[in-house]
């Protein structure tokens, strides 16, 4: 039973690296714990040198999602790495970063003049292996592009991070996967007033090899953890659900 | 180095000019003329009309009078400044150091130049016979100083080539005039019967001195080579220079980039050998027609990585417009800089290589302009549009630490956004709010967190900061400005956390 096992997890090895996703990237990525939903993706872990999508509606989303990518950039920008952040509007305001154990003198922001340069500016850091990781915003991406810039981090293993505002339409792309990153009420333990830790409804809508799911996470600490179990009305526990 | 100086004189400067201009009066007797003293004077004459007689200086009456179908032309006293200038200019394409001379002549440092045409008297009549094509009616000589050069393109007979050293043999037998002398100490020679050169250049130095002054004693000792003579030149050389001249006037784009790369690696050679590096470049086309067109770059930091400048012109490579060819490329680094100076002792002991990432940001700011990318530092400063400095790439590193802990929103308003508010008592955080027409209902706050003006840099009223959450779970930051009993509060939205 064990060989069997043994030889499945060969196999799919193989067909991974067939479907150009090598096996060393999937070992499971210590620190980029995400409170659970990692067991939704292939390997159990959350895939790095690959280009994510995020998608956002409103002020506030784009602001959670910001957030999101921020936590994950502080566990990629490890020893002293830098990272490309690229944006036409720049909403983003560095010392915040601190807080998400990001240090805001290591991001490299480039604001670039029309929407159309951001892809280029992109996939230019995309292409230099030494960035931590590239952070894009912009609203429309086409296939064909979002297959170049899959092609140029397969080069250079660099994770990107493509955060679409308001898209007109979610149609398939190229990139590993898709989230959808949304604020949710905030809780003090032993219902104290006050702003709790940031809480956040994470949907992962699409990833490749994997499972698409949803959970909450609370970023706490320095790392996202999921949200307490708490005690429902009725007394049982609320049940967290991954599709 | 032994030096070689090449004088050019324009016969006729300005009237040769004119006539490339209005072909049709070329074989017409005109003359440039303007007025002095109340009556109109000659300036200059062209070929026809200095044949029959009409000299520079002479009123425009009376050369009339030799000539009735004079044409006259009114003369603008800039002109022959500012067409010496151009043509100095153009005469880059055969030294580096090209001056003009007032008011009908140029001087060319052609020191080590020469060769390149297969030697001084092709290259000399490669200059003439260029000149002349355009219309201009030169005489040009080489000599061993600016002054037996200047003597020899404007009296010289026969050869036009001294021989190094030969620059007295030569002066022996032409008239004062030939030494860029004065008016007064011409006539004082004339008056005292010296003619040529040779009647006086044994004579002591004292007597001399004594008659015609330390002018003709400067003079003879620049046309000599005893004296050195300084020339300004219409380009100053740049140290880190180099230049491509070609055979054939170079039209495509392909031909332009392997001129650029030649340039780069003996440019970029030079400079790695020395431990120098760019850090900004100009690449220069002189075209057939005169134009010189040019691309520039920068970098942020020093770099002699022949690729990664390529890169950097070949953003704009295609912006050059050769037009009928170019026949010089030219690469200048007019800011030269050590390369591993101390910004890299600066940075941090994990030693990352970071010259990638600035050569990443020079190609980024090479093609979207330099004003596209930033990186902040910490200021110790409260007031939050004030807490961050923009620094460049690199750029030392913080004195002070990034303050810890969340208490800033990760979006930033521009501009702080008026709201309007409901609050129940005074110093409370507020129960909803209206922005943009949209009304968000508070659930949960913190603060507030007063932040008060630095008067050293602004008075005003100080700002309370609320983090506020509404029942969906976004998070606002607010602010009211000012206190309750010094007027109304104004409340502000800044911010939002992520």
């Amino acid at each position: 039973m064990g060989e069997k096992s043994e030889v499945i997890r060969q196999l799919r090895a193989e067909i991974m690296a067939l479907e150009r996703f090598p096996a060393p990237r999937m070992r499971p990525t210590p620190g980029l714990d995400m409170g659970g939903i990692e067991s939704s993706m292939l390997g159990d872990a959350f895939p790095i040198g690959t280009v994510h999508e995020f998608i956002s509606q409103g002020a506030a989303g784009a602001a959670s999602t910001n957030g999101f990518i921020a936590g994950l950039l502080g566990k990629l920008m490890q020893k002293g790495r830098f990272c490309l952040w690229v944006s036409h509007q720049r909403t983003v305001f560095p010392p915040a970063l601190k807080g998400f154990g990001v240090e805001p003198d290591r991001v490299i922001f480039i604001d670039v003049r029309r929407q159309k340069d951001v892809l280029w500016a992109v996939e230019q850091g995309l292409k230099c292996s030494v960035l931590g990781a590239v952070v894009g915003e912009l609203q429309e991406i086409t296939f064909a592009e979002s297959q170049r810039l899959q092609l140029a981090v397969e080069k250079s293993r660099v994770t990107g991070f493509m955060h679409r505002y308001q898209p007109r339409v979610e149609s398939a792309l190229a990139f590993a996967t898709r989230w959808k990153i949304k604020p949710i009420p905030s809780q003090l333990e032993g219902g104290m007033p006050g702003v709790g830790f940031p809480r956040y409804k994470v949907e992962l809508v699409k990833v490749r090899n994997g499972r698409p799911g949803v959970c909450q996470l609370e970023w706490r600490n320095g790392s996202f953890c999921p949200v307490p179990m708490q005690k429902d009305f009725n007394g049982r526990e609320r049940q967290q659900h991954y599709a | 180095m032994h030096k070689r100086f090449l004088s050019i004189w324009f016969c006729h400067l300005t009237t040769d000019r004119m006539a490339i201009k209005r072909p049709e009066i070329k074989d017409k007797p005109f003359v440039m003329a303007s007025p002095e003293k109340g009556r109109m004077l000659v300036k200059a004459s062209n070929v026809v009309a200095t044949s029959a007689g009409v000299f520079p200086g002479m009123v425009v009456a009376d050369a009339r009078a030799i000539l009735p179908s004079l044409e006259v032309f009114s003369h603008n006293s800039l002109l022959e400044g500012r067409l010496l200038n151009a043509l100095a200019l153009w005469c880059l394409r055969y030294t580096p150091t090209a001056a003009p001379d007032l008011p009908d002549g140029l001087i060319l440092d052609i020191s080590g130049c020469a060769h390149l045409w297969g030697g001084e008297q092709p290259y000399l009549d490669n200059i003439v016979a260029t000149l002349q094509s355009k219309g201009y009616g030169v005489r040009a000589a080489i000599a061993d100083t600016v002054g037996a050069a200047w003597a020899l393109a404007r009296y010289g007979q026969g050869r036009m080539i001294a021989e190094r050293g030969g620059q007295r043999e030569i002066l022996l037998s032409f008239p004062p005039a030939s030494l860029r002398l004065d008016q007064g100490i011409l006539r004082r020679m004339e008056k005292l019967g010296f003619r040529q050169i040779g009647q006086f250049i044994d004579m002591p130095q004292p007597v001399l001195r004594r008659r015609f002054g330390e002018a003709l004693l400067l003079r003879m000792g620049q046309a000599l080579g005893l004296e050195h003579e300084h020339i300004e030149a219409v380009r100053p050389v740049r140290p880190y220079l180099e230049r491509l001249p070609c055979m054939e006037p170079i039209l495509t784009l392909t031909g332009i980039e392997i001129a650029l790369k030649r340039l780069l690696k003996k440019l970029c050679d030079r400079m790695a050998k020395e431990g120098k590096g760019l850090r900004a470049g100009i690449f220069k086309g002189h075209r057939v027609d005169g134009e010189i067109v040019q691309i520039d770059i920068g970098t942020g930091r020093a770099s002699h990585h022949p690729e990664h400048l390529f890169k950097l012109f070949q953003l704009n490579i295609s912006s050059i417009d050769p037009g009928l060819g170019i026949e010089l490329f030219v690469l200048e680094a007019p800011l030269v800089e050590e390369v591993n100076g101390v910004q890299n002792a600066l940075w941090d002991s994990e030693s990352f290589d970071n010259t990638a990432i600035s050569e990443l940001l020079d190609n980024i700011r090479g093609k979207m302009g330099m004003n596209t990318v930033h990186c902040y530092l910490p200021q110790e400063h409260h007031w939050p549009e004030r807490s961050i400095k923009e620094v460049s790439f690199l750029e030392g590193k913080a004195d002070v630490k990034w303050p810890k802990g969340t208490g800033r929103p990760l979006h930033l308003l521009s501009e702080p956004e008026p709201i309007e508010v409901m609050v129940p008592l005074p110093d409370y955080p507020p129960r909803h709010f209206r922005y943009r027409g949209k009304i968000f209902r508070i659930s949960k706050a913190d603060g507030p967190e007063r932040i008060e003006q630095e008067w050293w840099l602004q008075t005003g009223p100080p700002r309370d900061y609320y983090c506020v959450e509404d029942e969906e779970g976004v998070r606002y930051w607010l602010f009211r400005l000012r206190l309750y009993g010094h007027g109304d509060p104004e409340w502000f939205l800044h911010g939002l956390f992520a």
